[in-house]
């Protein structure tokens, strides 16, 4: 049925705050003032701005009522491959507000600073204790800032030995940031192939290495792979890694599967960065602010950006300058990061402790393998055996329906789930890639996987409207995105 | 383990159900080398009293703001965020959603990020913004990086008064790339002379100048006859704002002709946060928005024709293009783009515009202050919400002896500048709303003991 | 003539002028093109130069020039109305025109019948 207002029940429309706002309105008190002689020097703001105000009782109203037209982890399961969305506990948000650790400029002096620099300190040492690698920095602003740090280390310490070389290898199964960065460095980028069990190729990478030598910097490897698999041949890849003098960059996004089990720096890797957004919990806020420290190996330890952090006895500081008294390669942020994250992420590692993180592992690698299990035999899995912390599925078991993944995964939307990752690894034919969590209970995943396979059979059967017009009961159709790159409008203007 | 819903059944049941001997069955791919035979020897795990009592005794050691005097600035700004701003980005659905890749269920998200840009675009005077970036100084080396792809051409200027922190990391994350940073040295006395030099520099190899207005200590000028000579060159202008309140006072920078604006957002909607998590912002004109770094949200329709938002234009970014990529980047701030944009509907244009008036006169008292002590050289002129003085002594040493004294007296240029000969007794100092009579007298008071 | 690259770029030639597009299988297999970059008229490129952008909401690809010269006209009516690409990338939606430099690099592209089977083999 059709309603006056548009409104469907408590789904409420809500028109853009241009349109319901106005210039006079305002939702604070600020004192007035009495004329005085500015010191502006003639540069005062003339016209009006133009950005329209709401009282705090319409504010709430405007946002609240945009809040519930968003999926979120505290609805329901969020299965995005690669993403880690688990749950995030509010005890972090509590930390992170106490007042005492929040309202800190980042340039007091350090002496008035020894609580956040503790903060700093204590999860530098549960990250290098976790990953068994000797240092860390902990700037870099989110995974991508993450990588540029690693590989820039990478690059300083071949710069150091007097030959930076030319090419960064990287598999086709690779985000998408790994390539995007290596350029940044100033590195080509060099492709190589994954095998149908969805590894590196290990034959092929090491005929590739003895041909290219050392015109080789460094090899960028997510471990465990973007495919939801373990890297088996990590050890000896390693090695002739090493062997030609290049460094291993492991991309750590999925460090979930693997915490408190297996040391990233048993492996061999140089330098990882860890998602705090997702393995220790941090929220994602509809797309960050993350959080992307970098561990190193003793070889690229001496390259870590500033700042960094000094212990002098109990007292701690920063070493924040470029002053060529270490061979720190630069700086990548202003200030010292993401605190905020750090109190948050440092708040998840504390509450689980060693033995929580290694059950965070097992369940996490536990709930994606019950998944692959009970859906394998009415979808198609991408390789054969167990999986880590992700299930990879193609869209094979779609041939001839009408269905495409995407259509399977909008399909998903009204059965009241999050899709999970799409066509992505490019590696594989419309890609399905899900990753549970640990944070998912079994009567979730049961629920889930009843639900897929249900879908999997009407696709089977032709209920092909079911799919193809979906989502069906969002709070919007599909949304014509040709039109909006063909046309952008980028923002509001008064019509 | 309170965060784990899987009881020691529940995961018997399920290893059975798949066939499984035991959980090591399922990383049986991991070389026996790499598997840990014991513990790490880390603490295990700890209660929620635990865990507030812990964090509770770090900020015990610390000496935060709200205890005292407080005058710090330079890139960072302690201003009131009203209480709505906090509880609203603490709803789940805004806090433990993802990037809004799946529109038709992240219409909250897509339509906060439309309006976010258009703030941003009406705030810089510019024509178009992104949905954020990090911060302001890794949003700086992204103008750098875009001018040149604008103008492909490889040197960029970089203002002596620009924070000497983002001239760093510009350096940085250009070190590898054939773009070459002309840094400039500071000048905290005398405004005009950096103008001259960055003048003096420029030439047909130029792609962009960055000047940061205010700028690093606290100075304001007209950029107008700046960027006319910059876009005689066929350069552009990129001008770094970092004290976002200042949009609400002060003439655009669109309006004086800067190409592309970054600012540190952190001021709107943000707390100090020891540094992060901030809000890069971003904007530049409509026809450069291509080579724009960062995700962009559109507006559009659906299938029945009802107005809403997707991502758009992401050929630009790395999970389309890789190594062609605009940036490398792949999240922005989402979340503190939100505190910003909730803090800009409760302010409103009347709001903006009394909170940036008020700063400046809490800045003029602070001035005035400082003028009172007779061995302090007060440097501004024309400024904002922050003012640059000289000292008969190095600023570090007098900063350290205020803390003492319960006063956060401001950031030593020495800090930002290490290494720069001319900036050692240069301290700077910031006011805002925030700040009461009381301060300025207890500041006043500080000083002349510091000094004497 | 009509000659296609490895590229999935056509050539339609008259005597050392030609016109140059993407192929149908090009323009099917990016989707709906949303952004067309263009190169300057007067500008000179050699063979397999990168000579223009294509983009649709999911892909970007860039479009090699299949033989060298110098660009004579580009395709204005695309400007309005990029929905030709997709509906007619044979004819409405064609690239731009340049003045072919060397005839002979005409000989290393395919006609019609062997880009025919070389699609084949790619799905």
């Amino acid at each position: 049925m059709s309603t006056y207002t548009g409104n469907r029940g408590l789904d409420i429309n809500e028109p853009l705050l241009f349109e319901i706002g106005n210039l006079e309105r305002t939702g604070v008190e600020i004192p007035e003032i009495e004329d005085f002689e500015n010191a502006l020097g003639g540069l005062e703001r003339s016209g009006p701005i133009g950005t329209p105000g709401l009282s705090e009782p319409e504010t709430m109203r405007h946002f609240t009522r945009l809040s519930r037209k968003n999926f979120a982890i505290d609805m329901g399961i969020f299965p995005l491959g690669s993403c880690t969305m688990k749950h995030n506990p509010r005890l972090n948000e509590k930390m992170a507000r106490i007042p005492g650790l929040s309202d800190i400029h980042p340039l007091q002096p350090f002496s008035t600073v020894q609580g956040s620099l503790g903060v700093m300190k204590e999860l530098a040492d549960w990250l290098t204790g976790l990953t068994g690698m000797p240092a860390v920095a902990l700037s870099p602003k989110a995974g991508a800032n993450g990588e540029l740090c690693g590989l820039m280390a990478i690059r300083a310490a071949l710069e150091d030995t007097g030959n930076a070389r030319e090419f960064v290898l990287i598999p086709e199964s690779a985000h998408g940031t790994n390539p995007a960065t290596a350029a940044l460095c100033g590195y080509k980028v060099k492709s190589i192939p994954v095998n149908d069990k969805g590894r590196v190729d290990l034959d092929a990478f090491l005929r590739e290495l003895d041909e290219m030598g050392e015109t080789i910097a460094a090899i960028m490897l997510t471990n465990p792979n973007t495919c939801g698999l373990f890297e088996s041949d990590i050890i000896k890849i390693a090695d002739a890694v090493h062997n030609i003098g290049a460094y291993f960059y492991c991309d750590g996004a999925n460090f979930n599967a693997i915490v408190g089990k297996i040391r990233p720096g048993d492996l061999g890797i140089d330098a990882m960065h860890i998602n705090l957004h997702k393995t220790f919990s941090t929220p994602h806020g509809g797309g960050g602010p993350g959080s992307g420290p970098v561990v190193f190996s003793e070889a690229l330890a001496p390259f870590v950006p500033v700042p960094y952090l000094v212990a002098d006895g109990e007292k701690l500081s920063l070493k924040e300058a470029l002053d060529g008294t270490d061979k720190a390669f630069g700086r990548l942020t202003a200030f010292h990061g993401q605190m905020g994250m750090y109190i948050r992420a440092l708040s998840y590692i504390m509450s689980h402790g060693e033995d929580g993180l290694r059950q965070v592992a097992e369940d996490a690698v536990l709930n994606a393998n019950y998944i692959l299990e009970h859906l394998k035999d009415v979808m198609t899995p991408s390789f054969d055996g167990p999986c880590m912390h992700e299930a990879l599925f193609d869209d094979r078991f779609l041939k001839g329906t009408g269905v495409e993944t995407l259509d399977f995964a909008k399909a998903m939307i009204d059965e009241g789930f999050h899709p999970m990752t799409m066509y992505f690894p490019l590696v594989v034919h419309g890609a399905i890639l899900i990753e549970p969590t640990e944070t998912e209970s079994k009567r979730t995943l049961d629920q889930f996987i009843a639900a897929l396979r249900d879908l999997a059979k009407a696709a089977r059967e032709g209920d092909v409207e079911r799919f193809t017009k979906a989502p069906h009961l969002a709070p919007m159709k599909r949304l014509d995105e040709t039109a909006a790159a063909r046309n952008p409008v980028l923002r509001w203007r008064e019509s | 383990m309170r965060y784990l819903p899987l009881t020691d059944r529940d995961r018997k049941e399920m290893l059975k159900s798949i066939n499984a001997a035991g959980i090591n069955d399922l990383y049986r791919d991991v070389p026996k080398e790499a598997w840990l035979n014991e513990p790490i020897g880390l603490p295990n795990h700890a209660s929620e009293l635990q865990v507030e009592r812990h964090f509770q005794k770090l900020a015990d050691q610390n000496q935060a703001a709200f205890s005292g005097p407080f005058f710090v600035g330079a890139g960072a700004y302690r201003h009131h965020v009203p209480a709505s701003v906090d509880h609203l980005i603490q709803r789940g659905e805004f806090l433990t959603s993802y990037t809004p890749y799946q529109p038709e269920i992240s219409q909250g998200t897509l339509q906060y990020l439309f309006e976010f840009q258009t703030q941003v675009a009406l705030l810089t005077g510019m024509d178009v913004a992104n949905a954020s970036l990090y911060d302001g100084s890794t949003g700086c080396a992204e103008a750098i990086l875009m001018a040149q792809r604008v103008t492909r051409r490889r040197q960029a200027i970089l203002s002596g008064n620009l924070h000497g922190q983002y001239r760093d990391v510009a350096e940085t994350v250009t070190q590898f790339t054939d773009e070459k940073m002309d840094k400039l040295e500071p000048c905290p006395e005398n405004p005009e002379q950096d103008y001259e030099r960055i003048l003096r520099h420029l030439n047909k190899d130029t792609s962009c100048v960055v000047v940061q207005n205010p700028d690093v200590f606290g100075h304001i000028r007209d950029l107008t006859p700046l960027a006319e000579a910059v876009h005689e060159k066929g350069a552009l202008l990129v001008v770094v704002v970092t004290e976002a309140v200042s949009f609400g006072a002060l003439k655009s920078p669109g309006e004086m002709g800067a190409d592309i604006v970054v600012g540190e957002g952190q001021s709107i909607g943000g707390g100090l946060n020891f540094g992060g998590p901030y809000l890069g912002l971003f904007a530049t004109r409509d026809q450069f928005v291509r080579q724009m770094p960062g995700r962009l949200c559109g507006e559009t329709v659906d299938e029945q024709g009802t107005r809403g938002y997707v991502l758009t234009l992401s050929t630009r970014e790395q999970h389309i293009r890789r190594e062609k990529a605009t940036s490398n980047i792949c999240t922005n701030s989402g979340l503190t783009a939100l505190a910003f944009t909730i803090h800009m509907t409760l302010l409103g244009e009347k709001g903006i515009r009394a909170l940036a008036m008020l700063n400046h006169k809490k800045a003029c008292e602070l001035r005035d202050t400082l003028k009172g002590i007779p061995s302090i050289e007060v440097l501004n002129k024309a400024f904002f919400n922050e003012i640059s003085v000289k000292l008969p002594i190095p600023a570090a040493a007098v900063v350290e002896r205020l803390a003492e004294i319960g006063i956060l007296g401001g950031v030593p240029a020495s800090r930002i500048f290490p290494g720069v000969d001319n900036v050692g007794n240069i301290l700077i100092l910031a006011a805002t709303e925030l700040n009461e009579e009381s301060d300025f007298k207890a500041l006043g008071k500080g000083l002349k003991e510091v000094l004497k | 003539m009509i000659k296609y690259s490895k590229d999935h770029e056509w050539i339609r030639v008259d005597g050392d002028q030609g016109v140059v597009g993407i192929s149908d299988y090009a323009q099917e297999s990016l989707g709906d093109i949303v952004f067309v970059e263009l190169p300057e008229v007067g500008a000179s490129f050699s063979s397999k130069d990168e000579v223009a952008v294509v983009e649709s909401v999911k892909a970007a690809s860039e479009i090699y020039t299949p033989v060298g010269g110098e660009i004579t006209a580009v395709n204005k009516d695309l400007a309005g109305d990029l929905s030709l690409v997709n509906s007619s990338p044979m004819e409405g939606g064609w690239f731009y025109k340049i003045k072919i430099s060397d005839l002979s690099e005409l000989d290393r592209l395919m006609d019609e019948a062997a880009y025919n089977k070389y699609v084949e083999t790619l799905s």
